[in-house]
């Protein structure tokens, strides 16, 4: 066998692939699902927690800010890891998908927070004053006036940084999650071959190449002005 | 409440802990000063050959970068370690580490250099080279200064998603503070052990944290 057939017969083995490609597909969709609701709670909660920090309360908003340092600054890993090997001797046993949901929505909201907070702070503040001189309540002022302007301002940023956590459910497959990544591991070893591995780096680059660009899109068409 | 101290805070577990704890430290602060060089290095090099003009560099190279942007880095980094053997290149979980982290990272800073690098004037280059500095000198002396000025908060937030990366070598066996957290975790069947590393990334990168706050929302208030 030459040395190129070695490596196709290695890495793009067109039996192996056919074999795992089902699995893969599976995970896949639940790679999907799962992203989706990271996206969707974490930034639903890091929103609320930015609404919450605009109030201005100082007992509230330290501990508002102490949060977000903190899953800012521990990796996201650890955090899975903690959810998933640390709550069961207290008798709490959430599944990996729990656990990996629950830790990157922690993770995607403390970034979300800090990032939409710097664009309430970034409408000026005459939108503030000429929207309350019109009669509107604080909450009103908030809702309608400076959160669009502060979600518009917010996108290029906060676009970045969800796809970067959202690359993170390849971590759930450490907390046994049945993503495209451990699907591709488990065929690896059941096959001796790690064609289903690059079938798996295959399954995330057609997830995440869209979304790249996209990413790229985003940031020239909705560029901060400096 | 009890039992959440003795399952979380248990001072017993984490002080028998610590010495391997503090050797798993030890393995991740030499993961940080082997990718951390070595992802900027290449950046600047991405950067670089990004300002080329010709197109049969530019496009490969984007190519190239959103690739290893769109990879998980897990998902590299399993790759080269599972993957690899099987073409008969036996590789340490270091080495693997060290490679699938220089792709993932260099792809970063590279994005982040040709945007510091396309936010000085033109005119910079231009006077630079009418004082006789070659293209090379007015890149690294000139331009590189103040790119890498206008773009440090970006670097910084790399450098601190980098670090908190080192985590995933725990992944292939690489007996940095994560992995031995977990071992001794599981060990002891304690969680404290995972608290203690937990508060060791926290103590370590909250100043991180807080300076990067500040230079963003710097950054706003500029504007």
């Amino acid at each position: 066998m030459s040395n190129w057939d070695n490596f196709i017969f290695t890495f793009f083995n067109a039996r192996v692939m056919a074999e795992y490609l089902p699995r893969i597909i599976d995970g896949f969709f639940l790679t999907v699902g799962l992203a989706a609701l990271i996206v969707a709670s974490g930034l639903a909660l890091g929103l609320a927690l930015a609404v919450i920090r605009s109030f201005r309360i100082r007992p509230v908003n330290w501990l508002i800010v102490f949060l977000v340092d903190l899953f800012r600054a521990l990796p996201p890993l650890v955090v899975i890891v903690l959810i998933y090997f640390g709550l069961p001797p207290v008798g709490l046993a959430p599944s990996g998908f729990v656990s990996t949901w629950v830790a990157l929505t922690l993770v995607l909201a403390a970034f979300a927070e800090e990032i939409f907070w710097a664009g309430i702070l970034a409408v000026p503040r005459g939108q503030w004053e000429a929207a309350r001189s019109t009669g509107m309540g604080f909450a009103q002022t908030l809702l309608w006036v400076v959160l669009p302007q502060a979600v518009r301002l917010t996108i290029p940023p906060l676009t970045n940084r969800t796809i970067a956590i959202t690359k993170g459910t390849a971590l759930g497959s450490v907390v046994a999650v049945a993503e495209i990544l451990s699907q591709a591991s488990a065929g690896v070893s059941f096959s001796s071959n790690p064609s289903p591995l690059t079938l798996g780096a295959i399954a995330y680059l057609i997830l995440f190449v869209p979304v790249v660009a996209f990413g790229r899109w985003v940031e020239t068409r909705f560029a901060w002005r400096r | 409440m009890e039992l959440f101290v003795a399952t979380f805070l248990n001072l017993e577990v984490m002080r028998a802990a610590s010495p391997i704890l503090l050797q798993g430290l030890l393995i991740t602060l030499q993961l940080i000063a082997v990718a951390v060089p070595l992802g900027l290095l290449g950046g600047v090099l991405l950067a670089l050959l990004s300002t080329a003009r010709s197109r049969w560099v530019r496009w490969p190279l984007i190519v190239w970068v959103d690739l290893f942007r769109a990879l998980p880095p897990l998902v590299l980094l399993v790759f080269i370690y599972a993957g690899l053997p099987f073409a008969g290149l036996d590789i340490s979980a270091f080495g693997a580490v060290a490679i699938g982290f220089f792709l993932n990272t260099s792809s970063y800073y590279g994005e982040i250099f040709r945007a510091g690098i396309e936010s000085i004037p033109r005119g910079q280059m231009e006077a630079a080279r009418s004082t006789g500095l070659s293209k090379i000198q007015a890149m690294a002396w000139v331009i590189l200064p103040q790119a890498a000025r206008n773009v440090l908060p970006d670097l910084v937030s790399n450098t601190l998603e980098v670090v908190k990366l080192t985590s995933i070598a725990s992944v292939v066996a690489l007996p940095e503070l994560l992995y031995q957290a977990r071992q001794a975790q599981s060990v002891t069947y304690n969680s404290s052990p995972i608290v203690a590393a937990a508060a060791i990334y926290f103590v370590l990168l909250w100043p991180v944290v807080r300076l990067l706050s500040r230079l963003e929302h710097r950054a706003v208030a500029r504007r």
